[in-house]
């Protein structure tokens, strides 16, 4: 089909899919609309996430992504009833502001990152790293302290949410 | 290449997915909002660490990715208890109402 591989032709629908959604979550007016775009987007990229033989971090980006954070924001959505008519807006000057410095930005990275192709490469071709075995064998050998830091850290952000969130602290 | 695909798509669709983030970030008022243009944002970052995992073929970019979803899920549950306990002391979620510390 026109030079392109079937590779080359999801990963440009995926993009194009991920870039569309992640505009409309920002430019919905209603906050519930805006998470499910959100969730669409997260679904997009788990699809170049297998694209790119990362099997294990897609089925886990969907799964705390799209299952667990995302709930917790249209919980919370729901919790303040918040919906189009008493969403807050900017004036338009500002919209415009940020799309200009948006833009600038953009101009910026692209402008800093156009050299990246003559980037080293130690290899190419196909690897199976992405899967649990190979993923779990670097987990627990190089990074096995970071991984205890990080249920550390999840532990105290449940407790910390916990007690942010309670009615009345005596 | 990729599968035939070269590393500078995928440093451009997250520059172009970062840059949505962080043009939400600017435009937005509503702060649930603004933390979901900062999930959008780590997950561009996140989509280059798999890029470039799979270009180098080591996986410890991917174990990267899962300290960063991790430290994104304990960061939305703290923020959220947070504007939720804002929300209920001040019936408003409107960044330029919390203007408090400013003055």
């Amino acid at each position: 089909m026109l030079g392109y591989t079937i590779t080359q032709w999801l990963f440009g629908i995926l993009s194009f899919l991920a870039i569309m959604f992640a505009l409309m979550v920002v430019f919905t007016r209603n906050p519930i609309n805006s998470v499910l775009y959100l969730v669409l987007t997260f679904f997009c990229i788990a699809g170049h996430y297998l694209l790119l033989n990362a099997q294990f971090l897609a089925v886990v980006h969907i799964v705390v992504y799209a299952g667990a954070i995302m709930v917790l924001f249209l919980f919370v959505i729901m919790l303040m009833n918040l919906n189009q008519d008493t969403e807050p807006q900017k004036t338009v000057i500002s919209k415009v502001v940020a799309a200009i410095a948006g833009g600038l930005l953009l101009f910026v990275m692209v402008g800093a990152l156009r050299g990246s192709e003559q980037l080293q490469i130690k290899q190419y071709g196909h690897s199976d790293i992405g899967l649990v075995k190979n993923l779990g064998n670097v987990l627990f050998h190089d990074f096995l302290f970071p991984f205890e830091i990080a249920s550390v850290l999840l532990l105290a952000a449940m407790v910390g949410a916990i007690m942010i969130g309670k009615k009345e602290i005596k | 290449m990729l599968n035939g695909i070269s590393i500078n798509m995928y440093i451009m669709l997250s520059a172009v997915l970062f840059i949505i983030g962080a043009v939400g970030v600017m435009a937005r008022r509503n702060s649930i909002i603004l933390f979901m243009c900062i999930e959008l944002m780590l997950n561009a970052v996140n989509l280059l660490l798999v890029a470039f995992s799979t270009l180098h073929v080591d996986a410890k970019g991917q174990v990267f990715v899962f300290f960063v979803m991790a430290v994104a899920a304990a960061e939305v549950a703290v923020g959220l208890a947070i504007l939720s306990m804002i929300y209920r002391n001040m019936k408003t979620i409107d960044i330029d109402e919390l203007s408090k510390l400013k003055h």
